[in-house]
């Protein structure tokens, strides 16, 4: 198999709120996301996923761990070359499309501001072209360029957050519930509009997502958090045909199914997730493509 | 059956500086007593404002341009204001929002919050008051529920304040609930919780329930009735059966086609191309049609009435009318549907 492009090695996130209270967002997790490939995080509110795209992206200083892309580290301190690589090759698409934009720019410029500060373009011109381009990609004209983010509704401006993190053209796209904003009919034009650009730019997603249906569809392996731990990770088919964590079992039995008959008879799986503990735990082997931790 | 609540030719206007947005267009709707129904729809379809018209809760700007709202044999359209919030509101009709996170009182405990509505519409002293405030907390499935009393809001997470939010709309023995995205804010597993706790309340208490909302897996849990809205219509109406394994609207084919199920696996999602229309410029003929790769000549001239399918299954497309050309599903629709009836064991 190829090198990874990211690698998390342990990564701890603690957010210290004062002088004896400390939040363990994120435990000691470690994944790799190859090139190409969609990772899927799912978990409870709360159980550190965002905390975990946002540290790989860098908008926090991640307190323990090591975190690698395209053979660059990038936890610690950085320097300035592999800080712009970083800001470059790795971009964000946000939850909510209606707050993520900023109202007083165009959307040519909120698009066009990555080009700008890396110098992506030689002229005007160019700068134009390659806006009006990213934005037919994405489905919209290049006439909306010239418009204001409240002029769109909100699955065309989570077009747009797209569009700002395509044209960078990025190596890694951090989906933090990207589509859990939109219409179910919307969520479909927004999915199949990111698996599109990865059959043509072969980017990899980390797709952070609550519905797990959407996740299964998306995703090539997942990762599972609970309480800021990573209780299983492995490919989607086997972690949705042999859940091994209890929570895992549990969460899974609690996705709802379009289906009546089924819907009514269903049995929940129950977990204590109070009594749950996962310090000093090691992740078990169960085959090649499926961890769990015991 | 009896219906404890019929909606007849429900129709609102919204005026705005823009224009008037005719957001109802002639909604119908019944809830038989003791059941559940659902209203299906995407954003805008008009869900949410035929409830508040029923709770009276709309806008200053909203006109009822006609329509009646039967609350058993009353016209809740009749009432003045303060009838509606003296003897319906709450006690009869009462409504669990969907973001627990701000439809409490940050500055309350949540003992007050569900006493409060008990005050206001009955004579009941504070002892008694309290002795049921503590059964409600019981009842929704608060462990410690004596000393939750005394907790505020931001003290609870937000599956415990969904429960508070359900405690206090069940305060005043309501008949029905009204429950709008009721889980949307909430994790699947806190979610289905919810969700089995609305039905053991319903049957407990005799309730009939309305949910409206956008996720056909909620709908199929918890439905007995499912109506499906778009543009301010609703355009097809059945049991959640002849809704999920037999449905005849292409608005409703696409809805289901475009959420994935644990089975899919087709390399892109069904997606109903295009957006919802804006009800500032009155649509011509079938609103869906420009959205309706199905639509036919007629769909641009005239709006399709209801068609019958069975005594409780009704759709509103032209493809129903005799005269219609036979069609063909869509391939992705038609092995979704031929799954989910073998996993149900359907027909």
């Amino acid at each position: 198999m190829s090198e990874p492009l990211l690698k998390v090695k342990n990564l701890r996130q603690h957010f210290k709120i004062s002088r004896s209270f400390t939040v363990k967002a994120v435990n000691g997790v470690s994944f790799e996301i190859f090139p190409g490939e969609t990772y899927g995080l799912v978990g409870e509110s709360g159980s550190g996923k965002t905390t975990i795209g946002r540290s790989i992206i860098r908008l926090y200083d991640p307190t323990d761990g090591e975190i690698f892309f395209n053979r660059d580290k990038i936890s610690g301190d950085l320097s300035k070359k592999i800080w712009r690589r970083l800001r470059k090759n790795m971009q964000m698409i946000f939850q909510d499309p209606m707050s993520s934009l900023n109202p007083r720019k165009k959307i040519g410029d909120i698009i066009g501001e990555g080009l700008d500060i890396h110098k992506l373009y030689s002229s005007r011109k160019e700068r134009n072209e390659i806006i009006g381009e990213i934005l037919k990609k994405v489905g919209l004209s290049p006439a909306h360029a010239e418009r204001y983010p409240q002029q769109f509704s909100g699955g065309q401006r989570q077009r747009v957050g797209i569009a700002r993190a395509l044209v960078m053209n990025p190596k890694l796209i951090i989906a933090d519930e990207c589509i859990s904003a939109l219409d179910v009919s919307i969520q479909a034009q927004v999915v199949n509009l990111m698996k599109d650009i990865q059959h043509e730019t072969n980017c990899a997603y980390l797709f952070i997502a609550h519905d797990l249906s959407m996740v299964k569809y998306i995703s090539d392996r997942i990762g599972v958090l609970h309480k800021g731990y990573l209780v299983e990770t492995g490919s989607t088919r086997e972690i949705f045909s042999n859940p091994a964590h209890p929570y895992t079992q549990s969460l899974l039995s609690a996705v709802p199914q379009p289906n009546p008959v089924v819907e009514k008879n269903r049995k929940l799986i129950s977990y204590d997730a109070a009594a749950a503990n996962y310090e000093n735990r090691t992740m078990r082997r169960i085959n090649d493509e499926h961890f769990v931790l015991d | 059956m009896k219906n404890i609540l019929s909606i007849k030719n429900l129709d609102i206007t919204f005026r705005t500086n823009a224009g008037n947005v005719h957001a109802i267009r002639g909604v119908d709707f019944v809830l038989p007593q003791g059941k559940t129904v659902a209203l299906v729809g995407e954003s805008g379809s008009g869900k949410s404002v035929t409830m508040k018209a029923v709770t009276g809760l709309l806008d200053q700007n909203a006109v009822i341009n006609s329509g009646k709202i039967f609350y058993n044999e009353t016209d809740l359209l009749t009432l003045s204001k303060k009838d509606l919030r003296q003897k319906i509101n709450g006690q009869q009709i009462a409504m669990v929002f969907q973001d627990p996170m701000t439809s409490l009182d940050p500055t309350m405990t949540i003992g007050e919050q569900i006493m409060e509505g008990m005050f206001l519409h009955k004579k009941i002293s504070a002892a008694d008051a309290r002795k049921r405030a503590v059964e409600l907390l019981n009842l929704v499935g608060i462990a410690e529920a004596e000393r939750r009393m005394k907790n505020y809001p931001h003290q609870l997470s937000g599956g415990m304040r969904q429960r508070v939010v359900i405690a206090v709309a069940l305060s005043c023995e309501p008949k029905i609930l009204i429950c709008d995205e009721p889980t949307t804010a909430l994790d699947v597993t806190v979610q289905a919780r919810i969700l089995n706790l609305i039905k053991d309340i319903q049957a407990e208490m005799n309730l009939s329930v309305i949910y409206i909302t956008h996720d056909l897996g909620v709908v199929a849990k918890v439905a007995d009735f499912v109506n499906v809205m778009y543009a301010g219509k609703v355009i097809e109406v059945g049991t959640v059966e002849e809704i999920f394994y037999d449905p005849r609207h292409p608005y409703t084919w696409g809805l289901l086609s475009a959420m994935p199920d644990l089975e899919t696996d087709d390399d892109r999602l069904y997606s109903i191309p295009g957006s919802p229309p804006n009800l500032l410029h009155e649509p011509k003929g079938d609103a869906f049609a420009p959205r309706n790769k199905f639509a036919m000549k007629i769909d641009e001239r005239e709006e399709p009435p209801m068609f019958k399918i069975s005594e409780t299954h009704f759709a509103a497309t032209w493809l129903l009318h005799p005269n219609a050309p036979k069609i063909e599903l869509p391939a992705e629709l038609k092995s979704r549907l031929m799954r989910s009836r073998k996993a149900a064991g359907y027909e």
